[in-house]
């Protein structure tokens, strides 16, 4: 049986790798007693598929997790998949919450391969509201953004502008904090796009202006990326758009959890 | 108290690793501050994924938490990385739990796992924005301790610390928090006011804490030095001379503690399971403490005597409970030789056919005993995962082990070896020492010779075998035989690796690794170290020197600059034989071991004469036990079957080398049972 949990990722917990996370979901399942599955071969390990790997530091509350249990055991027949997330959000760490499990096909398509583009949230500071949304007209005017990435420990130069597929700046007054808000839906084919690539592409498309009061120019319009919480992981086939596994609609107000204010 | 968490979590999006200053760990535990408990921070003054899963500080964790008058939180040295920017944005050194400033805290408590880490320790009292040297911290500032092996010859970092704890920390932490809580609710302290000292004061505090038994205080104590007399190697070089009392109610002499029965203190009950891959990453479940193999270079087999095992169906139900609670897939059984506990088959059978585990678990024993029947085990526990075996035999031929009394046999070393192959392992590890005292170059390169009958063996069974000897220069400590001892230059050991790296070259399947002789010799300095090595401690640390374990930040320039600015030389304070009447430095610190019988078995060393491990065999007289009326806690008084490193075994034959593992036997010609004298280099040598 295969089994496909959603989750999120909130808080100091954020700072943890996707492999930390993998970590902490194989101790979590084996303490929840679940017959797993084991990989072949010297080292046996706990068959989890995860999909696109979460940056560390950003949140998320459409994380995934595939993971597939024994059929030849006879407790795998009996496990009650409803139950499983609170089951589970109890033996994972704070900030790890798990908000639905279902039963997919055994042979489904991975979840790298299925998604194929992300929406996220994003809060920068040390920018004003009138210098973001006019990068962010530029960055969507230009045919093409160059930013240069790491791929594989080399240094890479790639456009970044196919990737973007909306990008908008959030309505509202200037906060205390100084903190600017960002959505933005980013293509995950071929490779997806990280936030702070995007933060280098906003860099990209314009040098920063001067700044108001003739300071030096780097003083303003640097941009730093405070938080990024990615909303959802969508599957687009044929222009409709579906997740991999839709929260209820009990919990469909849950993206209102992302409030970037919320304490951690 | 305010915590510091917004401020700290604006830097961690910058730094590597950021989930190392996050706490958040399974077993963690937050506690609420109260004016009336003493407040602990138990600090690890290496990174996180080093120092998370230490033993002790987790035992102490726990101990403190429990009781009424004390909480304690955690904290590692942060990366280099993330100390700048802590320095840049004027963040102080903060606790995991609470993310409070260290300063906040009554007793900041630093773990002394290794030497090298004594600039982290000043390191972080600085950033805690504390003083750095003890006699310039006043009333409002914590109490800065220290404890763990090296806290064994603490002197190096006398003019930094406050107090050091020596031995089993289980019972003395009790006995301090009651001291501080006291003197942080201006009560009457426990012994009743101090002759001279200001009631309330920190003197009065400090003094108080003196006479807690197995707690040192440098400050109460005066170190004096001479200049050395004409038959010195040296002459006129100043030498300690005394470190004596300064109060009246002063202890002259501090012994350590020892808890009797380590089935009262089943720590950790809820080990930490980190968010992120730390070392050790496992559950982790102490077998006994002490040992008694007498090594004479092992420090830690010293210090810790007697031994002290914990019942098996404790170890049972703290292994069953612990793989439940964590989720963990792998439990380590640890102690300085574990297949030296009693009734250890039993144990780990009982272990992996527990129907809890599902055959998912594996059972690991650390520090595995060098013969074929501890490789059976092995091979037992390690069905799940089957990838190197790790030996030590410390010395390359027998004369050298009898000299370091590591007692094992040539035969069981290639009867393990052999098992390990037969058994499906294909890599081996082995340890071993240089610079041991009457080394000579045939000892050195007796460990070639050892590793690559090993390859030999490994070749019967697999194509591949890879053999790994990993070679570390010796370093003699405190509270050792060996703590006279003139420790090898730099020099000396880098021709000895140079000499193995030769004898190892074009030699398929053995790989010679070795540590850097410059950190060893460095480990020396402050291993052996009086009060005067202070001053070149802060020196390298005022110049940047921390993380100095590292490889990346170690730089010897740093230490040789200091040693010469204070008038200091590695040649007096490392690389000197130190005479039998010649004050040490921790003269006036116990560890249970008599002198004489330091220096009696220093003698024997020399002589190149074994003792058997005394839980079997009739006492030495070390004082250990008698000193402090305790005695061994063994279930079996009866050593292994067919004896076991030197105890109940013929040594007679020692260093030969049973037939069956002379690799190049003319084939066919069944060779005479003649043993021979060593291991052979090489055919023709054997032949000639």
């Amino acid at each position: 049986m295969r089994l496909r949990f959603r989750f999120s990722k909130l808080g100091k917990v954020r700072f943890t790798s996707q492999r930390d996370v993998a970590r902490m979901w194989e101790r979590a399942l084996r303490r929840a007693e679940l017959p797993l599955a084991y990989t072949e071969g010297f080292s046996p390990r706990p068959q989890l598929g995860f999909g696109l790997a979460l940056p560390t530091a950003c949140e998320s509350l459409a994380e995934y997790v595939d993971v597939v249990l024994d059929d030849t055991r006879p407790e795998t027949a009996s496990v009650d998949v409803d139950a499983l997330p609170a089951r589970l959000s109890g033996l994972l760490p704070d900030g790890i919450e798990v908000q639905q499990a279902i039963v997919v096909e055994r042979r489904a398509t991975s979840l790298q391969q299925e998604v194929t583009l992300c929406s996220w949230t994003m809060s920068f500071r040390g920018l004003d509201r009138q210098e973001l949304t006019t990068r962010v007209a530029s960055l969507l005017a230009a045919s093409e953004v160059t930013i240069t990435r790491e791929r594989k420990g080399r240094q890479v130069e790639d456009d970044l502008r196919p990737s973007v597929l909306s990008l908008t700046v959030v309505d509202g007054p200037d906060d205390a904090t100084g903190t600017v808000e960002l959505t933005a839906e980013l293509a995950t084919q071929p490779r997806g796009v990280r936030p702070v690539e995007l933060v280098r592409g906003l860099m990209a498309v314009a040098p920063p202006s001067a700044s108001v009061d003739g300071g030096p120019a780097d003083a303003v319009g640097v941009p730093v990326l405070d938080r990024a919480c990615r909303t959802n992981q969508w599957i687009e086939r044929d222009g409709d758009r579906s997740e991999p596994v839709a929260l209820r609609a009990v919990r469909s107000d849950a993206s209102a959890g992302c409030g970037l204010e919320r304490a951690s | 108290m305010e915590t510091l968490w917004p401020q700290i979590e604006r830097l961690l999006a910058q730094v590597t690793k950021p989930a190392r200053y996050i706490g958040g760990e399974l077993g963690a535990q937050v506690p609420e501050h109260h004016p009336d408990a003493a407040a602990w921070l138990l600090v690890y003054p290496d990174t996180y994924e080093i120092g998370l899963p230490n033993q002790g500080l987790q035992i102490l964790y726990e101990i403190l938490n429990e009781r009424p008058d004390s909480v304690a939180e955690r904290s590692y040295a942060p990366w280099v990385d993330m100390e700048a920017a802590m320095r840049a944005a004027d963040i102080p050194f903060f606790s995991l739990e609470n993310h409070l400033p260290a300063r906040a805290f009554d007793v900041l408590a630093f773990n002394l796992s290794a030497e090298l880490v004594y600039t982290n320790v000043l390191n972080l009292i600085d950033l805690a924005g504390v003083p750095v040297r003890a006699d310039q911290r006043d009333e409002g500032d914590p109490v800065v301790l220290a404890g763990g092996h090296c806290a064994f010859n603490p002197e190096p970092l006398a003019d930094f610390v406050d107090c050091f704890v020596l031995g089993d920390g289980e019972e003395v932490v009790g006995e301090i928090s009651a001291v501080v809580a006291a003197h942080k609710q201006g009560l009457p302290l426990p012994g009743g006011p101090v002759a001279g000292a200001e009631t309330g004061s920190r003197q009065a505090l400090l003094r108080t804490l003196s006479q807690v038994p197995g707690v040192y205080v440098p400050s109460c104590y005066e170190a004096t030095y001479t200049e050395a007399g004409p038959d010195d190697p040296m002459p006129g070089a100043l030498r300690l001379a005394a470190t004596t009392p300064r109060y009246p109610e002063t202890p002259p002499r501090v012994e350590k503690r020892t808890i009797a029965d380590l089935g009262e203190w089943p720590y950790p009950k809820q080990q930490l399971v980190p968010l992120i891959e730390v070392v050790h990453d496992r559950l982790n479940v102490e077998l006994f403490r002490g040992c008694t193999r007498g090594c004479r270079f092992c420090q830690a087999g010293m210090i810790t005597r007697p031994v002290r095992e914990r019942p098996a169906d404790q170890v049972r139900t703290m292994v069953s409970d612990g793989l439940a609670r964590t989720g963990y897939d792998e439990v380590a059984l640890t102690s300085l030789s574990s297949a030296d506990y009693s009734g250890i088959e039993s144990t780990v059978t009982s272990i992996i056919e527990d129907p809890a585990c599902s055959g998912q678990v594996s059972v690991s024993l650390p520090s595995l005993r060098v013969d074929a029947f501890t490789v059976g085990t092995a091979a037992q526990i390690q069905r799940v995962r089957r990838t190197g075996l790790t030996f030590a035999p410390e010395g390359g031929t027998w004369r050298m082990r009898q000299v370091i009394n590591k007692l094992i046999r040539e035969e069981d070393l290639y009867a393990a070896v052999d098992a390990a192959f037969s058994q499906g392992w294909r890599r081996v590890k082995l340890y071993f020492l240089i610079g041991l005292p009457t080394e000579t170059d045939e000892d050195t390169l007796g460990i070639v010779a050892l590793a690559k009958q090993c390859v030999e063996i490994g070749k019967r069974y697999h194509k591949g075998v890879a053999v790994t000897a990993s070679v570390g220069g010796f370093v003699p400590k405190a509270q050792t035989p060996f703590q006279w001892f003139g420790q090898n230059t730099i020099e000396e050991l880098t021709r000895k690796v140079h000499l193995l790296k030769d004898a190892a070259r074009g030699v398929r399947g053995l790989t010679v690794r070795w540590h850097d002789p410059k950190a060893t010799a460095v480990e020396g300095l402050v291993s052996r170290g009086d009060r005067r090595m202070g001053a070149v401690i802060e020196q390298v640390w005022r110049q940047g020197g921390t993380f100095q374990e590292w490889s990346e930040c170690f730089e010897l320039d740093r230490w040789t600059e200091a040693l010469a600015t204070a008038g200091q030389s590695l040649e007096d304070a490392v690389y000197r034989h130190r005479t039998e009447r010649e004050p040490l430095p921790w003269d006036h610190l116990s560890a249970g071991l008599h002198r004489d019988f330091l220096w009696q078995d220093w003698t024997d060393a020399l002589a190149a004469h074994g003792l058997e491990d005394c839980r079997w065999t009739p006492c030495y007289d070390c004082g250990a036990c008698t000193g402090f009326g305790i005695e061994h806690v063994v279930a079996s008084a009866v050593p292994p079957a067919g004896g076991s490193q030197g105890t109940g075994q013929d040594l007679s034959t020692g260093g030969q080398v049973p037939v069956r593992f002379l690799t190049t036997a003319p084939s066919g010609a069944a060779p005479a049972p003649v043993p021979v004298d060593r291991a052979p280099v090489s055919a023709g040598e054997r032949r000639s």
